[in-house]
């Protein structure tokens, strides 16, 4: 699933509407979540606001994370054939 | 006979069009994304236009203006060409550190959000749910900095 700090509606405007996806998606403009993992990206310089950086975490079904991506560089993100991989080895 | 300097022209344009394809074209697919070779082999050709079109235009007979007017071209589109890998490999990296997520192995801590029908959902929930009456065999989280 999806989490960012953009509202339900924006969510389900572009997100659902425009880029067609199908997955879960959870808003968090408090950045109650993403301040618990870490994920703070403070006065992000082009939004102008506290939205949180990439990252991705595969979790079993205990909720212990299995494997993860926390990037250096938000133009290098987890690419699907990694996660899928990733997946092959959850019990 | 005085004929256009087509070279200029045409490795501005493609300059121009080697740096705009990456925010618009590019960046949609991770080959292209994390490294931009597309706009790379782009800038390579507009480059070598531009090259021939400097050498045109600072041939003796040539006039002042196709000189300065090919040289400001050339300059543009190094420029371009800087701005854009400033964009992905300077720009990009600028992210806090994230020392404190959650590693491999750790539990993933626990939170309730709103989903996009505005409705509350925790993530035991999500780990619980049976999906196609199927328990999921796990929950893969992707936080992003949002739609734009």
């Amino acid at each position: 699933m999806g989490i960012s700090v953009d509202s339900p509606a924006d969510t389900r405007l572009h997100m659902l509407q425009e880029a067609g996806y199908k997955f879960t998606f959870l808003s968090d403009p408090n950045l109650e979540a993403i301040r618990r993992y870490d994920l703070v990206h403070a006065n992000e310089i082009e939004s102008g606001k506290d939205i949180a950086r990439p990252a991705e975490f595969l979790l079993d079904r205990s909720g212990t994370v299995r494997w993860r991506m926390v990037t250096e560089n938000f133009f290098v993100l987890a690419r699907p054939e990694q996660v899928l991989e990733a997946v092959k080895t959850l019990p | 006979m005085k004929r256009i300097n087509w070279q200029i022209w045409a490795g501005f344009v493609l300059s121009l069009v080697a740096g705009f394809s990456y925010p618009f074209v590019f960046v949609r697919w991770p080959i292209t994304r994390e490294f931009p070779w597309a706009n790379l082999v782009l800038f390579a050709i507009a480059f070598a236009l531009l090259f021939l079109g400097l050498r045109r235009a600072f041939k003796p007979d040539k006039r002042i203006v196709s000189k300065i007017f090919s040289s400001l071209a050339a300059a543009f589109g190094l420029l371009n060409l800087a701005a854009l890998l400033f964009m992905i490999f300077v720009m990009g990296s600028w992210l806090p550190a994230s020392t404190a997520a959650p590693q491999v192995g750790q539990k993933a801590p626990a939170f309730t959000l709103i989903d996009s029908n505005d409705k509350a959902v925790t993530l035991a929930q999500m780990l619980t749910e049976p999906i196609n009456n199927q328990p999921p065999k796990g929950v893969l989280l992707i936080f992003y900095r949002g739609y734009w």
